[in-house]
């Protein structure tokens, strides 16, 4: 689903990589942890599977496209098959959580009759039946990010990708959070999620990539947070 | 569709002090435009096609045409038409002869005085050819004048420029002005309509965010942002055109056509098309500048 091919960022005007080789199979329905300090690459890692950079060195493919040679005019496709949820939830403050996720099918050109049916059904899914006209700001802050978690995936994406999901969450809230990962992933999505929380590494037993200054320092099944 | 059009609506009203001030500055600067093109017009028509070419002009009798060397009753003969031109070839202050035939005469009247009511007046046979000179030294035309005028079969004689040159004058300073003041006014235009957007991409950087991560095409980031500034051109080129139309209607149809009767003037053909051009600037002068705004502060 995803590869990093002997993959290089190094970003305009800095002379250390943020990236250094890196050579990562991600399959099919995985999920994964991308452990590692703050600036040990992971957000850059994100967003090279976003197209938001292009390598310098290396070759990344993405559901079965390669980034390095993809048209511009042709990410917008490619991000409809990736949903992105983020620490600080990204809503819409003037839209209701309904509006919120509708937003993502509407900006996308999907058809009203078929937003009307998906939508509850993917608020349902989070744990939000009932809470479509509230705002945003009425929720809490793991409820905020469940309504993230319908936006990313309310397109049904292939892969879903969680940047710190439980950063801004009480330990109690991110099992939540993270029990609704679980179940996404076990409709075959892939899921990668970015973390610092290792108390959930721990309890969750997945597969582990630990990044630090910018290489793959572990490739680990089932593994935990720390260098077990 | 409808949410392009929506959002279009909503930017125009979100930033309706922007929107204003490049409607404003569109609707002053094309009428700028449109004036420039309108004393273009003027000059063109009453120069007709024989102004910059020639300086003399040596009409030639017709029939039923009374005054200077024709023989009442009758038109010039063919041998008289060599002679003058053999004689106005001879003449070393001559440079070129040039025939105007009835035929080429009647059209030209016909295009000058397409919407005047003395259209009709003359037909091609009453209309008079003539002989048009083009003098080595333009400041030199006296003697030239004279001998053509003493030459049998001439009517008349005449040498423009020293007429109609101070008009021309005035003409061309309103037509430079007017033309300076509304590149400089369109240049203004073009920059706020930039910074409009960029304020407008700003304030809803949210939402981009959100709709280039979800995957919505550029196409639909970017129409709402054109649409807007097309709709605030197109108001400004529309406010123009009327400006530019009643300009003509009050100063020249009812006023200048008037008073002064002894040029053509301009009408309401020159006027629609300067005002289909001041259009058409509109919507360039709109488009592109969005174009290039949005493609440097809406990266996808």
């Amino acid at each position: 689903m995803i590869t990093f091919d002997n993959v290089t960022k190094i970003y305009e005007g800095q002379a250390k990589p943020a990236l250094r080789g890196v050579n990562v199979d991600i399959d099919k329905g995985e999920f994964v942890f991308l452990v590692g300090q703050s600036g040990s690459g992971k957000s850059t890692f994100i967003r090279l599977i976003l197209r938001e950079y292009r390598p310098t060195k290396g070759i990344i493919y993405v559901a079965g496209k390669d980034l390095s040679t993809l048209h511009s005019w042709k990410v917008p496709a490619l991000r409809r098959q990736i949903g992105t949820v983020f620490q600080d939830f990204r809503l819409l403050p003037g839209k209701t959580v309904y509006e919120n996720v509708a937003f993502a099918l509407q900006v996308i050109g999907r058809p009203t009759r078929e937003i009307k049916k998906v939508v509850p059904e993917t608020l349902d899914l989070v744990g939000l039946s009932g809470k479509g006209k509230r705002m945003p700001d009425e929720l809490s802050g793991g409820e905020q990010q469940r309504v993230a978690v319908a936006r990313a995936f309310v397109n049904r994406p292939k892969i879903l990708i969680a940047d710190e999901p439980t950063g801004n969450l009480d330990p109690a809230t991110s099992v939540g959070i993270m029990k609704l990962l679980d179940r996404i992933n076990r409709t075959g999505t892939t899921v990668i999620m970015a973390t610092h929380d290792s108390t959930i590494v721990d309890q969750m037993r997945r597969r582990v990539i630990e990044l630090d200054a910018g290489a793959v320092v572990r490739d680990q099944r089932e593994g935990v947070y720390g260098t077990a | 569709m409808r949410h392009t059009l929506r959002e279009t609506w909503t930017g125009l009203r979100r930033n309706l002090t922007m929107t204003i001030a490049v409607i404003v500055t569109m609707w002053v600067s094309l009428s700028l435009f449109g004036a420039a093109l309108l004393a273009n017009q003027q000059v063109d028509l009453v120069k007709g096609k024989w102004y910059d070419k020639i300086e003399v002009s040596v009409f030639l009798c017709v029939p039923n045409v009374e005054g200077g060397q024709c023989t009442s009753g009758d038109g010039a003969t063919q041998a008289q038409k060599d002679n003058i031109r053999k004689v106005l070839e001879a003449n070393p202050q001559v440079q070129e002869v040039y025939y105007e035939s009835k035929h080429e005469a009647y059209e030209e009247y016909q295009r000058v005085y397409r919407d005047s009511p003395v259209k009709d007046v003359l037909t091609e046979s009453t209309i008079q050819d003539s002989f048009r000179v083009k003098l080595s030294d333009p400041q030199q035309y006296l003697g030239v004048v004279e001998q053509a005028k003493s030459l049998p079969g001439v009517q008349a004689v005449l040498d423009l420029h020293p007429v109609l040159d101070p008009l021309f004058m005035w003409l061309n300073a309103l037509k430079w002005g007017t033309l300076g003041m509304s590149v400089l006014l369109l240049v203004a235009a073009a920059l706020q309509i930039g910074n409009t957007i960029r304020m407008a991409a700003f304030s809803r950087r949210r939402e981009l965010g959100i709709m280039r991560l979800v995957g919505a095409s550029n196409a639909y980031i970017l129409t709402p942002f054109l649409l807007e500034s097309l709709v605030a051109g197109l108001i400004g080129g529309l406010l123009a055109s009327g400006t530019l139309a009643l300009g003509v209607y009050f100063i020249i149809i009812r006023k200048a056509a008037t008073s002064i009767t002894t040029i053509m003037w301009i009408g309401w053909h020159q006027a629609f098309l300067a005002m289909a051009a001041v259009l058409v600037v509109s919507i360039l002068l709109s488009v592109l500048p969005a174009f290039a705004a949005t493609r440097r502060y809406l990266k996808v």
